[in-house]
């Protein structure tokens, strides 16, 4: 056993949330370590659909999310890279009147607490926005503001920065065992260990893994949500598109490909760490997306993948300390859509450490909530 | 057509005919996918067409492939021609698509003898118009008659590249010049290995008449040739190199590329297969047993998909495989295999006898595996140059994956086919690690593209 090295705070997991709390406590002036068993960003945070959407959030997660957005429009000044930005607005489709009724009674509920971003638009106001929709919907909910990124791009940029700030990374390294010994936490990954008084759970959908070894648990369900992308086409839409009850959701990214997903599940191999596309799911979607766009009938597809992600029971995510132990802070589970929170994430976990208390009200995060 | 068959052979080359024609005799039901039109594969391509004036240039290696194909042709098989699969799931379920029409078919066992590919040679000038394959070009004689237009250049290296020379002559076509990237410390370092190489003797002599017709046809021959470049504005119209320090120049309207060929294993890769590198030729190959197993149940491979090691191995290797594979579906007792099997390999050892020779006699040029120009370009689909892949690297990728999230090589419609390699050599080069070490790209489905509507209709099977 060798090579010890101390440091402030140690974040396991190199996905996004943790290159995104390394930052944060790397502009803080702390001596941060990244340990990534895999490759940094190699899951869900390089490879998800890159939707930033505050539209139909989960209302817990809505002020550390328009936090987010605010830190997304300036996402060059904290990384150094634009990140694929795009700021095209999102729109969730009414397909007929009971969607409608639905999605005006989502709009109505978010502004009751005093937000505004959520609005309802008619199906003509649709049209302007998706001239390419016709009249295959009725009205919908958009988010102005809201929009896209490019995942792997925001990956390296969080990472590239938090390095140049100071933090170090090893990759291909797994924790095995984390101790405590005389105050400091002990990470022991393969043959050496690394210490610190700080750690950070950045572990995405093995995060409970982690959990576990300082005596804190959560349950967490893993699951590969797949995705696939076609050959490149004109211009033909700007925001990201959902649907109030049919699986669609899609976006066309800068380069004229289509992003399809919507929450279509792939198969995990026995190990768990490993995708396979079902394409009976990708029928579907198919299925969806030429019922909505006709044209795109031609179109080749020309890859399909997968992302494993951490599902907790109630689809919020875990962000605080933990709870057998001091020195000990969660941030995973992020059910699919934590792409979108990581800036604020990071910020949050950050202030906890550096300056003992966040600008926000985490009560809806705690681990300890399923007990 | 049914649901479920006990064995789908996947290419109709020789390994897939051998083991068709073994299967159907053993009674399993079977069913043959291929992509091209006419069964052969690319050594016997278009074998059942071919015009009888061609059959000199051509040879009688080429025409043993008819009593193969008519033997296929007679047997139990259902066969399918022009068959494009993109994805193989872990259960088997095989996704085809053939006449615009996305359908599935499951199986027992699969066989993967889909042969190979040539090795992409990136050099600066290779994507003009003008610039291909040799091999691609000896199938466009074999199965359209065509020639390329002189005057032709060949370069690189590989024993395809000799029988494309000889193809071109016996044609009349205008080859001007001969431009090998090896030379004889090739032929030293291969020396040690031609005593076991006699064993298939007949190779060495094909391959010394084929020598000895390009060195009596008065062609410029250049080895050790360096810093290949390809000139022309609109299409290729010279190669230039280096040859014993000198600069030259050979005016061209065809530049025929070879490297070598790589087996082709999106198919085994996709289905997880264990894979290792073989260093001598610079390419990955599937791990098999003796009779074609992989590493994943159900899944055998034949053929140059496995290794390249030419026709008659695969044919031999096609063999074998259905009696493994008859054994494993019960049909065959262990004794029945080994008494089948016995003969069988002792062909296919004496066949292979000739590879360690072969393989070393002509190794891939450095230049085509690490390109050292930063302008060529190495991703065709998303051009992608090599400066912009040692970018990537320089910011701390260590993988051909971490290289394909940072820059999108390999996310095009080839699915990494033409510059997953490169990449990975130019990550090895620049950690200085075995490539064995730096691995390879993931394949992800669809493996071929499909459309959103041929997917939207896709048949499925339960």
């Amino acid at each position: 056993m060798s090579g010890e090295r101390t440091f402030d705070t140690i974040v396991v997991g190199g996905g996004l949330q943790g290159c995104s709390v390394a930052l944060h406590l790397a502009r803080e002036g702390q001596r941060v370590l990244i340990i990534e068993r895999d490759s940094c960003g190699q899951h869900a945070s390089g490879v998800n659909a890159g939707g930033l959407r505050r539209l139909n959030r989960l209302v817990e997660e809505i002020p550390l999310s328009i936090a987010a957005q605010e830190m997304w429009h300036d996402i060059e000044n904290l990384t150094g890279s634009d990140c694929g930005f795009r700021p095209t607005g999102q729109v969730r489709i009414a397909g007929n009147t009971e969607d409608l009724e639905s999605l005006e009674a989502r709009a109505q509920k978010v502004q009751a607490l005093g937000y505004q971003h959520e609005e309802m638009i008619s199906a003509e106001g649709l049209r302007r926005l998706v001239p390419a929709i016709g009249n295959r919907g009725v009205g919908a909910l958009i988010c102005r503001g809201d929009g896209f990124a490019d995942p792997a791009l925001t990956c390296l940029a969080f990472r590239l920065r938090a390095e140049a700030l100071g933090a170090s990374i090893r990759q291909g390294v797994a924790v095995t065992r984390i101790e405590q010994q005389s105050g400091d936490w002990r990470v022991y990954a393969q043959d050496q260990y690394f210490s610190a008084p700080v750690i950070v759970n950045c572990a995405g959908a093995w995060g409970d893994r982690i959990a576990a070894m300082v005596g804190d648990s959560s349950p967490l369900q893993k699951e590969a949500l797949a995705l696939m992308v076609t050959a490149r086409t004109p211009h033909f839409i700007d925001p990201v598109i959902g649907h109030a009850s049919r699986k669609l959701s899609f976006k066309q990214m800068a380069n004229g490909t289509l992003v399809i997903g919507g929450a279509l599940k792939a198969v995990l191999t026995e190990r768990q760490d490993d995708t396979l596309i079902d394409f009976r799911q990708m029928k579907e979607s198919a299925e969806t997306v030429c019922s909505f766009f006709p044209f795109l009938d031609s179109l080749p597809v020309v890859r399909c993948w997968a992302g494993i992600e951490g599902m907790t029971p109630d689809r919020l995510p875990i962000i605080g300390p933990g709870k057998k132990s001091a020195g000990v802070f969660h941030a995973y589970g992020f059910s699919a859509h934590g792409y979108q929170l990581a800036p604020i994430v990071g910020k949050v976990i950050a202030d906890i450490i550096c300056k003992g208390s966040a600008a926000f009200d985490l009560d809806a995060f705690r681990i300890d909530r399923f007990n | 057509m049914k649901p479920l068959y006990d064995l789908v052979i996947i290419g109709a080359g020789p390994a897939g005919l051998a083991a068709a024609v073994t299967a159907s005799e053993y009674g399993l039901s079977t069913m043959v996918l291929d992509e091209q039109q006419l069964p052969g594969g690319q050594i016997y391509r278009s074998i059942e067409k071919s015009v009888p004036e061609n059959a000199s240039a051509l040879g009688k290696d080429y025409f043993y492939g008819e009593n193969l194909v008519q033997e296929f042709r007679r047997s139990r098989v259902d066969y399918l021609s022009g068959a494009t699969i993109w994805d193989i799931g872990r259960d088997l379920t095989i996704g085809y698509l053939a006449d615009e029409q996305a359908r599935q078919v499951r199986a027992k066992h699969i066989l993967i003898a889909v042969g190979a590919m040539e090795r992409p040679v990136p050099i600066p000038g290779w994507t003009l118009p003008g610039v291909m394959g040799a091999a691609a070009a000896d199938i466009l004689f074999k199965s359209c008659d065509m020639v390329p237009e002189g005057p032709v250049v060949l370069a690189g290296s590989g024993p395809l590249l000799l029988l494309v020379a000889c193809r071109l002559l016996d044609n009349g076509v205008n080859v001007a010049g001969m431009v090998e990237t090896n030379g004889f410390s090739d032929n030293l370092k291969a020396l040690p290995y031609l005593p076991r190489a006699l064993r298939a003797s007949h190779y060495l002599i094909k391959g010394l008449s084929m020598r000895w017709k390009v060195r009596k046809s008065d062609i410029p021959i250049f080895q050790k040739a360096v810093k290949l470049r390809i000139e022309g504005e609109d299409s290729a119209t010279a190669l230039c190199f280096e040859s014993r320090g000198k600069a030259q120049r050979i005016p061209a309207r065809t530049v025929l590329l070879h490297e070598g060929v790589v087996p082709s294993l999106q198919l085994t890769r996709l289905l997880g297969c264990e894979h290792q590198w073989y260093a001598r030729q610079r390419y990955w190959r599937p791990v098999l047993g003796d009779r074609g197993q992989t590493s994943v149940s159900g899944v055998s491979v034949a053929g140059d998909a496995g290794g390249i090691f030419g026709a008659k191995t695969a044919e031999t290797a096609g063999k074998l495989a259905a009696i493994d594979i008859a054994f494993t579906l019960q049909v065959l007792s262990a004794q029945e295999r080994d008494l089948a099997a016995y003969p069988l390999l002792k062909v296919r050892d004496r066949e292979m006898a000739i590879r360690p020779f072969l393989d070393t006699l002509f190794p891939p040029g450095h230049e085509a595996l690490v390109p050292p120009n930063d302008e060529t370009l190495v991703c065709r689909c998303e051009e992608l140059t090599a400066g912009q892949i040692r970018e990537a690297i320089a910011l701390g990728a260590l993988s051909p994956g971490q290289v394909k999230a940072q820059t999108r090589s390999g996310m095009g419609p080839c699915q990494g086919r033409m510059c997953g390699l490169t990449i990975a050599e130019m990550i090895a080069a620049s950690r200085q690690v075995s490539l064995a070490d730096v691995g390879h790209l993931r394949v992800r489905p669809p493996v071929k593209p499909i459309t959103l509507g041929q997917l939207a209709n896709l048949e499925v099977v339960e």
